[in-house]
């Protein structure tokens, strides 16, 4: 079962919209951990949501979200202007502090977290959606 | 997100708990900036009973860490939740500070 939400794209709403991915995530069994890697990646995307989306306030985000079969699935929508945030270089893990940006980091933290995180544009909106399963990759390879 | 701290030595120890997301990362960036500032020399971050940190609080770090360079001191971070540990790790931010298991052994090496 899919469920959803709609709120204007602010920061003030982070806190709702995160709510309701981790209440869904732990309605799917989910361990505390995991939940929170969840969070994290979608903190991750609303954030560039609120940020780039809308030049202007009155913007919204829907967010859905469900299961199918074994793993969460999380689909962000809103209908600014053309963003593709997994277009951007990653960036460079392995630089020393006196190189270090932050630039692109959210974004690449959630890919690293999530085992798969898709865009594509639609009828002008933008569809971002992640998936995970009850363990993460990372986990492994770490 | 609760913040505090105090001098040892050269070095200030701020603990930080509850979490770091997009909306408490501004007061925890001002917050490491001013201690940083403070601090003769290095800065030791007790996080454990901070139980979430996204790349807003990554950034905070990052800024104070830089910070603490110029006097040529250290970022050390101390006592770190698992899944917090993992994305400082996962970021590469392990490459430029120090984590240590507790805060005795961090402030042991200033």
């Amino acid at each position: 079962m899919f469920s959803q939400i709609t709120l204007p794209a602010t920061l003030g709403n982070l806190r709702q919209f995160l709510d309701f991915i981790t209440t869904c995530a732990e309605k799917q069994g989910f361990c505390p951990k995991r939940v929170s890697q969840i969070e994290l990646a979608a903190e991750e995307v609303l954030v560039n949501i609120f940020s780039y989306a809308y030049s202007e306030p009155g913007g919204e985000v829907s967010v859905t979200c469900g299961s199918d079969s074994a793993r969460l699935l999380i689909r962000f929508e809103d209908s600014g202007i053309p963003f593709d945030p997994l277009s951007k270089e990653p960036p460079d893990v392995t630089a020393d502090v006196s190189e270090r940006g932050i630039g692109g980091l959210g974004i690449f933290l959630a890919g690293k977290f999530m085992d798969e995180i898709h865009y594509r544009r639609e009828k002008d909106r933008n569809i971002l959606t992640l998936a995970a399963a009850p363990k993460a990759e990372s986990e492994v390879s770490l | 997100m609760e913040l505090n701290s105090r001098k040892e030595g050269d070095a200030v120890v701020v603990s930080v708990k509850g979490r770091v997301d997009a909306l408490t990362a501004p007061d925890f960036e001002k917050y490491l900036s001013e201690q940083a500032d403070k601090s003769e020399k290095s800065l030791v971050v007790n996080m454990k009973e901070l139980y979430y940190i996204s790349s807003a609080g990554l950034r905070a770090v990052l800024g104070a860490t830089k910070k603490l360079k110029e006097k040529r001191g250290d970022m050390m971070l101390a006592e770190v939740q698992e899944t917090v540990r993992e994305v400082f790790e996962i970021a590469g931010f392990n490459k430029f500070l120090k984590i240590f298991d507790t805060e005795k052994s961090a402030l042991e090496q200033i």
